[in-house]
């Protein structure tokens, strides 16, 4: 017999989601004192952590410093227990340095950039635990390290995965859904304004498939986006509290 | 709605690991029943009836919903697709369960869930936040699954009294493990075993025989003396299996002796491949097919294959010291370099019991109602079942399942299933075949149906955008009489450059199989439609096969179009794929296509396509042949069937016309050409047909015989074969290069399907290809479905899936379609066996002319040209002086008493029925001329000889 049953008849997938449904999202902004911004973001079993600094003065080589805006520079990685397997990973093997490519894309289209020029804001977000959508996950932590930092963007970027599974679009994968092959659509979303910071697809989709799925993934993002809100406002809260407004 | 979430751990094969995966409960799970109002909004229609009807039971009168556990649903699934029983609530945990263990069951249990008259609900109980549970310390999965199902039960019943109903409905766990009914029955559930439940349904006794009987525990120790040694279980096997102790391999019982079975070890090892197993106590239980594991007895206890018949006819239990005596039997005299690798059964790997047909075998005592049951095949042990309607169900054939083998008796226990009608009939013979090959031929269920499309159904607008509109072409179908599923259709034309542009339209079944659905499924599983002589046992549901997708004259259909532009020598210049909407012009037989290439007179559009298309068809026939593709032969019958009776009236051997060949020549270049593309296209998941080259073994038969008249057989190459038989041609002996043909055929290999990902030859011998595919059936074929969908996407007319860009399942698919063709093969040829049999029964005892097709240790096959019909002479009967018979292995020929018989020579046999043993009624022959000294041969005046013991087919083995 063929492995999971990945969606059931009665319409639940193998951890008891809808099609629709996220993951439980819980995020916390400000972990990191010495860090200019830093949050902590967790999509179900998919941990991240991510810290920001700058904008300040271009640290390293000036030649690379641009002259009419900040240089957006992300560094992607993997904690070593992160996944079941205990793996040593190396910075700059090719899985990292093209999700720190990704990053580095989505945020200089997020971050008023234009603001700062000749400086540099750096990103760095780290998978604690992975269980599917990474990237997803990363981006989403590293837009409540943005703003925690206090670095204009033009919007939230959220983000996240969808699937196609029996003729069914599927939101945020977890990573058996993911390791079962099938197509998988991750987008970063400017939810606001519906414009899309990066969207990367794997393996084939055919493309009268495609809308459906990008419908599932944008309405993933937005959803993803009501509780990023919340938890920056529950966050400002606390901090305009305790500064005894 | 999400609530809360627990951690699962698991441990995969090899390396130790952990793996975390969520778990969401939830609360928004419906209970599925019509009249409760707390569970809201349900998707779909509430599948619980209000006022649950169904069969009165004694037990319960008052109305109630049924909660199997998984045990009830693996064993006893007869009962619960019995439309008497209806509101039964399915588990997740025990769908799980059943999944796992066993996909059968698994599938038919989803086709009841899905016919809405069932009211069969499945309830999410494992994500509901009030019925799930974990896994206690030291709490092993079964006893933890027991629990969910009992926590599941008490949820249901104590959510059902909240229902203001005038009658609270009362949730029944039916579980036949007595632990766990005592414990629900301690937490205040009603419980039954599922025999108390159907033994109280008062309106429908007859539902009693039907359950399979699974013996517990407790029941085993009771009657004594234990006969067979225990199985080992799993851990163990494949521990022993793993450092070498045990051997895995399928277990094949000997057709003809029940005490002696052969395990086909799996694996590479050269040496005991086979290993013979023998005795009752050494075959412990094992029935054929099984996967079982084997320990290999010492050397100085092996034994040799016996070449004695045996049959099991004990009626008696007891007898033990008989069966002693006839194992004895079995090692009498035998030389030492005879003794091959022994073994005996240490456990049970897989069971692959399937239900079986056969007839029952009345006990003797006149109130028993523990019968004995004799399968048709002989393979298969016979098997004790429970039944009150014993003398209803003589003479009849039955289907009986067997549902387990206790160690304290002689037979497997089994339950009745269903009873297939009288013994001989047309009809319940047809099905016993189909049953014994396997073929899957039920009515399509509610499930698959759903998919078909709504009727009536049309063209819409949105279909021809992604069609190429091919509606004024000239097309015509050519195919036998009476065909329903037109599976494809030619057009020829010129164009004005002078080319001739020249299309291959195939019924686009994939439009309407979308992959993965249940239709699609269903379909798979059948691989092909299967044709018996008075029967289709079809692949796709009807309204499919012989309506939207079959390409009749004069409606609008979808076609995959396959059109090249050749020149006049038939040379491809160019080919093109696409799907598209034709309008056929004509369907035409054969015969008709023919009479309009031949007649002058005849000038119309579809003429003069049908001659363009002989004229390129005889050129590329020429060139395949050229080629060294293989003409081949074998006997083929029709039977006239008469229109009343279905008896079948007449015999007729297939005659082949030129047309024939025009279509079947198109094909195979439509087939080549898409192999080419798709194999272009993905290198790895081409679905491809491949003809291995037969060893140079396999032709010693054809060149011995070709010897023995004075003609060469060159077998080096499949050219230099095709050439040499060409050649092989006697003047005074005409049927010669035929016979040559029909035994050249026998050396072949079987052609099969693959995976190009899996295999690097791709050759096919026959057709002398370098690449071939199936594509021009899809409505018979579902290879044929897979080629389209690959080939839809390679031109970008349709998406992939999953499935289809990964090779391990096409590989698996492969070994089905495999697998269902070789069956359906065999149930072909039994079927015509059985007609070739009512047509004898009708007509008596003749006499007829035959040619020798092999010579064999003890018997003449031979092949009566007139019926296609072949069979064996033996020289040896069993009340009889034994011949002197003489074989010489080098000729081969056959010296019986003085005469001496040789490959291709021509006798005259004796023909008729032999009905002594109603379950296997045979052709059986006898030679009349030239006269053997000492054998008396019935001639056409005798009677039918009755006092054919049954023994006398089984010395068939020999061969």
């Amino acid at each position: 017999m063929a492995g999971l049953e990945l969606l059931s008849d009665e319409g639940y997938r193998v951890d008891g989601r809808r099609a629709g449904e996220l993951r439980k999202v819980r995020a916390r902004m400000g972990v990191f004192a010495q860090a200019d911004g830093s949050a902590y973001l967790e999509q179900g079993n998919t941990k991240a952590l991510a810290v920001v600094y700058g904008p300040h003065e271009m640290r390293g080589s000036r030649s690379k410093a641009l002259h009419d805006r900040a240089l957006v520079n992300c560094q992607y990685s993997m904690a070593t227990f992160s996944t079941g397997e205990r793996k040593r990973r190396p910075h700059g093997d090719r899985k990292s340095s093209e999700m720190t490519l990704h990053l580095k894309q989505t945020f200089e289209a997020a971050i008023l950039t234009q603001l700062y020029p000749r400086s540099q804001i750096d990103i760095y977000v780290q998978i604690l635990q992975a269980d599917g959508g990474n990237y997803c996950a990363c981006v989403n932590a590293a837009t409540l390290a943005t703003i925690d930092a206090g670095i204009p963007m033009r919007d939230y970027v959220c983000a996240c995965s969808a699937g196609f599974i029996e003729d069914t679009p599927l939101a945020d994968l977890n990573y058996v859904e993911e390791a079962a092959g099938g197509p998988q659509v991750a987008l970063a979303l400017l939810p606001k304004s519906d414009q899309i910071a990066l969207l990367e697809m794997n393996s084939r989709l055919h493309e009268d498939h495609l809308e459906q799925v990008m419908e599932a993934a944008s309405k993933a993002c937005k959803d993803m986006y009501a509780v990023l809100d919340q938890v920056v406002r529950d966050h400002v809260h606390e901090v305009t509290t305790l500064l005894g407004e | 709605m999400l609530t809360s979430r627990t951690f699962l751990k698991r441990t995969r094969a090899g390396a130790v690991m952990k793996v975390v995966r969520e778990h969401y409960l939830r609360e928004d799970i419906a209970c599925g029943a019509a009249a409760c109002e707390q569970c809201g909004q349900q998707p779909g229609e509430p599948r619980l009836e209000a006022q649950p009807g169904g069969a009165a039971s004694s037990l319960c009168p008052a109305p109630h919903y049924l909660l199997p556990d998984t045990n009830v649903l693996l064993h006893q699934i007869d009962i619960l697709e019995d439309p008497v029983i209806t509101n039964v609530i399915v588990l997740q945990t025990v769908l799980q369960e059943v999944r796992k263990r066993s996909a059968p069951v698994y599938k038919r249990i989803r086709d009841v869930i899905a016919s809405p008259e069932k009211h069969f609900y499945s309830f999410t109980n494992e994500h509901h936040r009030e019925t799930y549970i974990e896994q206690e310390q030291g709490e092993t999965a079964n006893d933890r699954n027991d629990k969910a199902i009992r926590v599941a039960a008490k949820w249901y019943d104590e959510h059902l009294k909240k229902i203001n109903n005038e009658e609270t409905i009362q949730v029944i766990l039916l579980t036949n493990d007595r632990n766990n009914k005592e414990k629900a029955v301690e937490e205040g559930l009603t419980a039954y075993t599922c025999e108390e439940y159907i033994k109280s349904l008062i309106a429908n006794p007859d539902l009693v025989d039907r359950l399979a009987c699974v013996s517990d525990e407790g029941k085993e120790i009771e009657s004594g003396r234990i006969i067979f040694s225990e199985h080992l279980p799993l851990s163990k096997l494949q521990q022993g299996i793993k450092s070498g102790i045990y051997f895995q391999g399928t277990f094949r019982a000997n057709r003809d002796n029940y005490l002696e079975a052969t395990v086909w070890i799996h694996g590479d090892t050269e040496e005991n491949k086979e290993i013979i197993i023998q005795g009752l106590k050494n075959l412990n239980r094992a029935v054929h097919e099984d996967l079982v594991a084997v320990e290999l007895l010492a050397k100085d206890q092996w034994v040799a294959p016996s070449s004695v018949v045996l049959q099991d006819e004990g009626q008696n239990e007891d007898d033990d010291e008989n069966e002693e005596e006839k194992e004895n039997t079995l090692k009498s005299s035998v030389s030492k370099n005879m003794l091959r690798p022994s073994g005996r059964v240490v456990g049970i790997i897989k069971r692959n019991w399937r239900p079986f047909c056969g007839m029952l075998s009345k006990s003797q005592i006149k109130e028993a109602r523990r019968h004995l049951f004799t399968p048709a095949d002989r393979r298969i042990p016979r098997i004790r079942i429970e039944t009150r309607q014993s003398s209803a169900l003589e003479g009849q054939r039955i289907i009986v399942a067997i549902d387990g083998w206790p160690r304290n008796s002689r037979y497997p226990n089994g339950h009745f299933v269903k009873n297939l009608g009288t013994a001989g009939d047309k009809e319940t013979e047809t099905e016993v075949l189909l049953l014994e090959h396997d073929v899957p031929h039920q009515a399509f269920s509610q499930a698959v149906l759903s998919f078909l499309p709504k009727m009536p159904w049309s063209i819409t607008e949105e279909d021809m955008k992604f069609r190429e509109d091919l509606r004024y072409l000239c097309v015509c179908s050519v195919d036998p009489p009476g065909c329903t599923d037109i599976d494809d259709a030619l057009h020829c034309r010129e164009l004005e450059n002078g080319n001739l542009e020249v299309g291959v339209h195939i019924a686009d079944v994939s439009h309407f199989i979308r992959p993965g659905n249940a239709l699609d499924q269903e379909s798979a599983k059948r691989g092909t439609t299967v044709y018996l002589c008075e029967k289709r046992i079809d692949m796709v549901p009807e309204l499919l096969s012989s309506n939207l997708c079959s390409l009749r004259s004069n409606v609008d259909r979808f076609a995959f179009s396959c059109i090249w532009e050749m020149n006049h020598n038939a040379e491809i210049l160019k080919t093109r794929f696409t799907k598209s909407v034709i309008n056929s012009k004509a369907s035409l037989t054969y015969a008709e296509a023919q009479m309009r290439i031949d007649s002058s007179s005849m000038k119309d559009d579809i003429t003069t396509s049908l001659r363009g298309l002989n004229k390129l068809a005889k050129i590329l026939k020429k060139r395949r042949i050229d080629n060294g593709a293989l003409t081949l032969s074998s006997p083929e019958v029709r039977f006239h069937i008469d229109s009343e009776t279905h008896d079948p009236i007449d015999l007729q051997t297939k005659e082949l016309k030129e047309t024939n060949s025009m279509v079947e020549e198109f094909m195979l270049l439509a087939n080549i050409s898409v192999a080419k593309k798709i194999h272009e296209e993905f290198s790895e998941y081409a679905l491809l047909r491949k003809h291995p080259a037969p060893p140079p073994s396999n032709y010693d038969i054809l060149v011995k015989a070709a010897k023995s008249k004075n003609l060469e057989i060159k077998t080096d190459s499949a050219k230099a074969l095709a050439d040499t038989l060409d050649k092989a041609e006697s003047p005074d002996f005409p049927y010669l290069n035929t016979l040559l043909r029909i035994l050249a055929t026998r050396c072949m290999m079987q052609a099969v399907y693959f995976c190009s990902g899996m295999d690097n030859d791709f050759h096919h011998y026959g057709l002398a290809s370098p690449i071939y595919t199936h594509f021009t059936s899809p409505i018979r074929r579902y290879a044929d479905i897979i080629v389209h969908r690959l080939l839809a996407v390679a031109i970008q007319a349709d998406s992939t899936y999953p499935e289809l860009t990964d090779k391990h399942k096409l590989a698996d698919l492969c070994k089905n379609l495999n697998y269902r063709h070789k069956m359906a093969q065999y149930a072909q040829r039994a079927s015509v066996a059985f007609h070739t049999q009512l047509f004898f029964k009708n007509k008596g005892v003749v006499n007829e002319e035959a040619y020798i097709l092999f010579v064999r240790k003890n018997a003449i096959v031979v092949l009566i040209p007139k019926y296609g019909l072949e069979g064996t002479v033996f020289f040896e009967e069993k009340d009889k002086p034994k011949p002197n018979i003489n074989y010489n292995d080098e000729v081969p020929s056959l010296t019986v008493e003085k005469t001496t018989f040789y490959t291709f020579d021509k006798v005259k046999v004796n023909i008729m029925l032999d009905a002594s043993n109603i379950q296997h009624q045979k052709i059986r022959m006898a030679l009349v001329e030239p006269k053997i000294l000492g054998s008396d041969v019935p001639n056409q005046t005798t009677e039918l000889s009755t006092n054919s013991e049954p023994e006398k087919k089984k010395k068939k083995l020999k061969k």
